[in-house]
């Protein structure tokens, strides 16, 4: 569980990176950011720790994560610009199915986000896919 | 507002790598795949860098907003059917599908169907309250 500020700046960065009006409120897909605050988010530098991009040399392939194959956004209650929400991380089911090229794994994790009096405001489920 | 209406929008023209790059900075998403063209190209092995699926997501997502405005979404699911590169111009169709009265509201369901040149690049849904 951990604290998601929804910070003017941060907002109109992710609307202008859009191609939104700045101005135009919270993006519907702008609780995914919330990658920022996440202590366990893997795919951004972190002081001390090895990166796997490039360099002196191109990087070197990193696996685990899998490829986000869908994404679910459901709103509760308006997102507004200078309330911090809470964070809670949970998963969800996971599947397998044949494909052409062999069995696909499924994972599925949410993410609820309430606000400062408990309610439910907004929930992400993301589903990754591992080729097995 | 009736079923079978629907609106079609060029959300991106000539995607731009810059526009990648704001992407991963504002979204927290810095997987090199997405910015490090070395990376993406002599380790992934792809042609260039990629976009994010998410930042299609969210340029489709202004199709909804445009339409019914955010606080009339209540839901908006995504299926990433196929990767997005610079230069890509990327077209939305948003079509009404159903309309119903739910817990006191009419709401819509809406499909997304996003292309690009090389064909659909992501698949979706959502359920919108009908201002």
């Amino acid at each position: 569980m951990s604290d998601f500020p929804i910070e003017p700046g941060h907002v109109q960065a992710f609307a202008r990176a859009l191609g939104a009006e700045p101005d135009g409120g919270v993006p519907l897909t702008f609780p995914i950011a919330y990658a920022h605050f996440d202590p366990d988010w893997p795919l951004v530098m972190r002081p001390g720790q090895p990166w796997h991009g490039s360099g002196a040399e191109p990087g070197v392939k990193k696996g685990g994560g899998g490829l986000h194959a869908e994404q679910e956004f459901e709103y509760f209650r308006p997102l507004r610009v200078g309330q911090t929400l809470t964070v809670h991380k949970r998963p969800g089911r996971t599947w397998t199915k044949e494909g052409r090229s062999g069995a696909l794994d499924f994972t599925e994790r949410h993410m609820d986000f309430h606000d400062a009096e408990g309610e439910l405001v907004a929930r992400s489920t993301t589903v990754t896919v591992v080729k097995r | 507002m009736n079923v079978g209406e629907e609106r079609t929008q060029v959300v991106v023209t000539d995607l731009k790598r810059t526009q990648i790059a704001m992407y991963a900075g504002a979204s927290g998403d810095f997987n090199p795949l997405h910015t490090d063209e070395p990376f993406a190209t002599r380790v992934a092995g792809n042609p260039t860098v990629m976009s994010h699926g998410m930042l299609v997501m969210g340029m489709v997502g202004q199709v909804l907003t445009d339409w019914f405005g955010t606080e009339h979404v209540r839901r908006y699911r995504a299926r990433f059917q196929a990767p997005t590169w610079p230069g890509d111009t990327i077209s939305v169709t948003a079509r009404v599908e159903e309309i119903a009265d739910v817990d006191g509201e009419r709401r819509a369901e809406v499909s997304l169907k996003a292309t690009s040149k090389n064909g659909a690049v992501l698949s979706g849904s959502a359920t919108v309250v009908i201002p």
